[in-house]
């Protein structure tokens, strides 16, 4: 019975996920305003990075704020291709998505014997010294930064400059994608794995589990598809920098989503990012330069009232819900 | 001490700096039997147990289980060998449900999750956990999260279960329960090592005894030979006991 049940929940699941990719899919026929439908992109962008972080955040538990990092070498490695060799950007991505994964890997069979706090600390000075990289080295360049060249708009070249529709569907592909790695990876092996890492790695070990390994396999997929969104990112913006793809402010926009909607949950990065990304923006637009450190004021005090009032974040709101009517 | 024993611990020493806590300990477990590993506070039964469950390697000595030498594996590789274990202060994994704490110990025998769900159904039923499958292992009594520890560690299909102080704390109601299902997983065949402080719990259920004290073996026999054991009852009631 309770195997029934369970498939059922992930059915019913998958298919509120259906809805919800059809409704939004449907957007832009009555959204014709440019600043929204940039809006709309940014917040699935940004839902399925904090997807992506929920995967090494969320599910195993190791809390990263160096995410930017991997945000970057998608970004870099995209653009520096295209522009240095003329290698089409969707080589770069998924080019970048290995190195990241790489790196991601690398840093935690350093980092991953550190417990806690201490881990999240490690990753943002990695993140920072990876901008310090950047900013230095003239060849990717420096901190002047690389401009894609202006071409047709095409889906060959993933450029898009006179309409950015395009760039709405494949940032809701990509949050599509990841909901739906996210629903895959939330029973199987993996997923069972990460999460009993993440609730007590002692207990996990005494079962089987290859502690290690699991954080390993997280971070790599995790890293994987952030990258490919830093160089979505890069395409649509068609300009970077280290300031405008490696810094702090974008692996706190990852972690914040999934804080905010409901951390280690299937729906809780989307429903942060529908709630953030929109007040980041306008705050962003009403302030102008004046109010330039306004959002971070903003998430700080968001983190504030979800820490007092759900720790377990927006998601559980309907959960308790859902109790209470049963 | 046979050559077929399922555990041998052979003559581990384990120092930490100058504190000798196990000296020249040896023991062994034949298949399908209960043991009991007791004796008083600081005897060193807990440093034992973290070498046979592989937290710590020892000093000197080695663990031989199923014919191998198992003393440099690690947990999760002793686990998938065939040895199981509860922790003393229960370790569940509170964000998950019940049923999806034991799916996680099934998982080492299987890959398919609908596979370790079947398992993990059983192995609930077996414990006398079913009817809480669903609920949040944090929701779980103090006597129900035990159960779940040696539900998830059953589901893992042990040949040889250790269980650290599986009694400990509960009333005497739930200790017997608690009996019960020692006595039951040991009718599936599964040789149990078992921690125990509590004399009047451990002695009925054993079919042998290892009396540590001071680091040391003290005595090991059968429960009515052991509690009769002069040297036993001068370490638990002091010399002045003696009678």
């Amino acid at each position: 019975m309770s195997a029934s049940s369970f498939t059922a929940r992930r059915t019913r699941q998958l298919g509120l996920a259906l809805v919800i990719l059809v409704v939004v899919a449907l957007l832009p026929f009555g959204v014709k305003d440019v600043y929204t439908l940039n809006i709309l992109i940014l917040m699935l962008m940004y839902a399925a990075l904090s997807q992506s972080w929920n995967i090494l955040g969320g599910y195993c538990g190791q809390l990263s704020l160096g995410h930017a990092l991997y945000f970057g070498i998608g970004a870099y490695s995209s653009t520096l291709l295209y522009t240095k060799f003329g290698i089409l950007p969707w080589f770069g991505m998924a080019l970048g998505g290995v190195i990241a994964a790489g790196i991601a890997m690398a840093i935690g069979h350093a980092c991953f014997r550190l417990a806690g706090h201490y881990y999240v600390i490690a990753t943002i000075v990695i993140a920072e010294i990876g901008l310090l990289l950047f900013h230095n080295w003239d060849w990717a360049g420096a901190a002047t930064g690389i401009e894609l060249p202006f071409g047709r708009d095409s889906w060959v070249t993933f450029q898009f400059a006179r309409n950015k529709l395009p760039y709405f569907y494949f940032a809701l592909g990509f949050a599509a994608v990841t909901w739906l790695v996210t629903w895959k990876i939330e029973n199987s092996k993996w997923g069972y794995w990460w999460r009993a890492v993440k609730d007590n790695p002692e207990a996990a070990e005494s079962l089987g589990v290859m502690v290690f390994n699991s954080k390993m396999m997280a971070a790599a997929v995790s890293a994987f598809f952030t990258a490919v969104g830093g160089s979505f990112y890069a395409q649509f913006v068609a300009y970077i920098d280290p300031e405008s793809v490696m810094t702090f402010q974008f692996s706190l926009l990852m972690a914040l989503p999934a804080v905010l909607g409901g951390i280690g949950t299937l729906w809780g990065p989307a429903l942060g990012a529908l709630i953030l990304i929109p007040m980041t923006e306008l705050t962003r637009t009403f302030m102008g330069g004046s109010g330039k450190g306004i959002d971070l004021i903003v998430y700080g005090c968001l983190i504030m009232v979800i820490a007092l009032a759900r720790p377990d974040g927006l998601v559980g709101l309907f959960h308790r819900r859902k109790r209470s009517a049963a | 001490m046979s050559a077929a024993a399922l555990l041998e611990v052979r003559n581990v020493w384990q120092r930490f700096g100058g504190l000798v806590a196990n000296s020249d300990v040896s023991l062994s477990v034949q298949a399908g039997e209960i043991v009991g590993l007791i004796g008083p506070n600081g005897a060193g039964k807990s440093t034992l147990f973290n070498v046979i469950a592989g937290l710590r390697p020892p000093t000197e000595g080695s663990v031989w289980f199923d014919g191998q030498d198992v003393t440099r594996l690690s947990a999760p590789e002793r686990c998938a060998r065939g040895i199981g274990r509860t922790f003393q202060v229960v370790k569940s994994f509170d964000s998950m449900s019940v049923a999806d704490n034991v799916i996680v110990g099934a998982l080492v025998r299987t890959s398919s999750t609908k596979e370790a769900r079947r398992k993990a159904d059983e192995v609930l039923e077996f414990a006398g956990l079913a009817h809480r499958a669903e609920v949040s292992a944090i929701e779980l009594t103090p006597p129900e999260k035990r159960r779940l520890e040696v539900a998830r560690a059953l589901a893992t299909e042990p040949k040889l279960l250790l269980l650290d102080e599986v009694m400990t704390g509960l009333t005497p109601s739930e200790a017997r329960a608690g009996v019960d299902l020692v006595r039951a997983v040991r009718a599936k065949g599964v040789a149990v090592l078992m921690v125990e402080h509590v004399m009047e719990i451990v002695m009925p259920l054993v079919d042998r005894a290892v009396v540590l004290n001071l680091g040391a073996v003290l005595a090991q026999g059968k429960p009515a030979d052991v509690v009769r054991d002069e040297r036993v009852i001068g370490a638990y009631l002091g010399e002045r006991h003696r009678a």
